[in-house]
Formats: C-alpha cells, sequence, structure tokens
C-alpha cells in the first residue's frame, strides 16, 4: 500500500495531503484499524459460542440454577436492560452521523426560514454533546448491569459463562470508554475553536469509530442476549 | 486515482435519510426482543436464523448508511469487508472445529 505523503501544504484552513492513492492516510488507517478489530471480536465471540452451555455451575443466562445447598439462580440475563442500552447505543449512532453533518454545514447559508431542525442540524457541540450523553448513559448500562450479575452470584471466575461474558462485553465497554473519551475531546476542541469543514475528516474518523462499536454491539446483543 | 476523501463529490444521504435509518433500526431491534417473549417462536427452528438475519440487516445498515461505505471509495470497501469476511470465516470454522454446528 502507498501511503508516503508527498506534499502538504496549509492554507489558512486545512492540510492537504498529497497521496499516490488519491485517498486521505488517516482514513486509510482507520478502515485498516476497524478491519483489525474485526477479527479481536471475533476471536471473543468464537470463544464465548465455543464456551456456550459448557459451564458446570450456574448462574446461567437463559435458565435456572440450583446449587447443592437448594439455592436457586434465576436466568441472569436481563433483557428489558439491555435492550434499552441497545437503544441508547442506536441512537447514539444517529446522533453521531447528524454531528458529521452539522460540521460538514457549518459555514453554509441558512436559509431565512429555516425551522428548529434545519438549525439543530448545524450545531455540532449539541450532537457531538448528545453522542457522549448517549454513550456514558450506555456505560452506565454496563455498569448496573455487571454489578447486579457480581451481586447475583455471576463473577469473571464464577463459570464460563461469567468468563466469556465479561470478557466480551467488558472489551466492548472499554471501547465504548474510549469512544466517549474521544467524543468529549472534540466538544471541547469545538467549544473552544469550533469545528468546521476544514476538520470533517477529524470528525469522520471518530464518527467510524463510533459507528463501529455500535455495529459490534448490535452482533453481541443477538449473540449474547436473544439467542438461547 | 483522483478521488479523494474530502472530495465535494463524496455524496452523503440527508438527514431524513438518517432518521429513516433510525427508525427501521429501531423498528428491527423492536421485533427482535418482541420475538424474544414469544415462547412458540423461540421453540422454533426458525428462530435463531431469523435473529441472525435481522442482526445481519442492522449491521449492514450501519455500515452503509452511518459509516458510508455504500458511498465510499472501494478500497475502504475492501480494508473492511476483506478482514469480516476472514473474521466470519473464523467463527464459523471454530464452531465447526468445536461441533458446536455441524453439517
Amino acid at each position: 500500500m502507498a501511503s508516503h505523503a508527498i506534499a502538504g501544504h496549509d492554507d489558512g484552513h486545512a492540510h492537504t495531503h498529497h497521496t499516490t492513492t488519491g485517498l486521505d492516510n488517516r482514513k486509510i488507517a482507520i478502515w485498516a484499524f476497524i478491519g483489525s478489530e474485526c477479527m479481536l471480536f471475533a476471536s471473543l465471540i468464537s470463544t464465548y459460542l465455543i464456551y456456550k452451555g459448557k459451564s458446570l455451575v450456574g448462574p446461567y443466562p437463559h435458565t435456572e440454577y440450583t446449587d447443592a445447598s437448594g439455592k436457586v439462580f434465576p436466568a441472569i440475563l436481563d433483557i428489558p436492560v439491555t435492550s434499552a442500552s441497545t437503544f441508547v447505543l442506536l441512537m447514539s449512532s444517529l446522533a453521531m452521523v447528524l454531528a458529521l453533518q452539522a460540521v460538514q454545514l457549518k459555514g453554509t447559508p441558512l436559509p431565512a426560514n429555516a425551522g428548529w431542525w434545519t438549525r439543530a442540524q448545524r450545531s455540532s457541540q449539541l450532537w457531538l454533546g448528545m453522542t457522549a450523553l448517549l454513550g456514558a448513559s450506555f456505560l452506565g448500562f454496563q455498569a448496573y448491569e455487571f454489578t447486579a450479575f457480581v451481586r447475583e452470584g455471576l463473577t469473571i471466575k464464577t463459570n464460563l459463562f461469567g468468563s466469556t461474558f465479561f470478557t466480551l462485553t467488558g472489551f466492548h465497554g472499554a471501547h465504548v470508554t474510549v469512544g466517549v473519551l474521544w467524543l468529549m475531546s472534540l466538544l471541547w476542541i469545538d467549544r473552544t475553536r469550533g469545528l468546521g469543514p476544514q476538520d470533517e475528516l477529524v470528525v469522520d474518523i471518530a464518527a467510524l469509530y463510533w459507528h463501529f462499536v455500535d455495529v459490534v454491539w448490535i452482533v453481541i446483543f443477538t449473540l449474547i442476549y436473544l439467542i438461547q | 486515482m483522483s478521488h479523494d476523501a474530502k472530495s465535494p463529490a463524496h455524496a452523503h444521504p440527508t438527514g431524513a435519510t438518517y432518521l429513516k435509518v433510525a427508525v427501521i433500526l429501531t423498528v428491527i431491534t423492536i421485533v427482535e426482543v418482541w420475538a424474544y417473549y414469544i415462547p412458540a417462536l423461540v421453540a422454533s427452528p426458525l428462530f435463531n436464523p431469523s435473529l441472525i438475519i435481522m442482526s445481519a440487516a442492522k449491521f449492514a445498515i450501519v455500515v452503509l448508511f452511518y459509516m458510508h461505505l455504500k458511498y465510499d471509495h472501494k478500497l475502504f470497501k475492501a480494508l473492511f469487508t476483506g478482514p469480516l469476511i476472514i473474521a466470519g470465516a473464523t467463527i464459523i470454522a471454530l464452531l465447526f472445529l468445536f461441533a458446536k454446528i455441524s453439517l
């Protein structure tokens, strides 16, 4: 892959990188990174699926378990709570794509009769803040779920389900955390110097990462929570 | 190759399209969760394949519209779909290897 920048200049607005592919190296890099992340999560999902149903002791994800002392452990997955967190993450992707659009639209003239929606579509701070807030809410749901599981007797050491579940969803949660920090840094830049069309690629790269985190959760939600 | 990732010709959908996509994603998620609570559906041999198809549809919609892969350069498509195919094949191969699925 030819990826060397052979020229660059500062026109006061943006750095333009001329490459042999004609594509910005940073965007090629984020897609290559996302490709490698696909394989990371494939390995974690494979491990979960291989050990699915092989736990010798409970709690189990979808069925009740009674231990030797007669203590009953109900099915541990809380589908309503996780469905809500899934909806929150899906809406954060909508907010992210609207943040990118807002950055692209900055500087274009606003129609005289522009309504609230047209105005809102140009507020990158609103959508970046909304995306970070929804991402943080998703992490709150995950923290609630993890603490509830530990309280109900499921830790990473309890059984194969606990080990693979906490590893997979924990890795995903770590990715969401990085995404929230990234979004907050973009929001800070937007509030201090303002993001404009010249920053489209910077926001686009963050958006690609955020949407990837969302699609990974789409897969996890089905494979772990819904398929029994 | 003259296509630039930041080119003005790099068309993106409108805000209305993004909202429609969000509605579609929400509806599919509601159908998935609704199906989970219907014992007759869960017992059906079509339950798991249906969930996987719905999940794959959501995955594809986000990648094509929110990640703009539908409108983006073919190199980006290759950088994503190549590893994705390898990842999917790895999962299937491991499931066969550990006898979680069989022909």
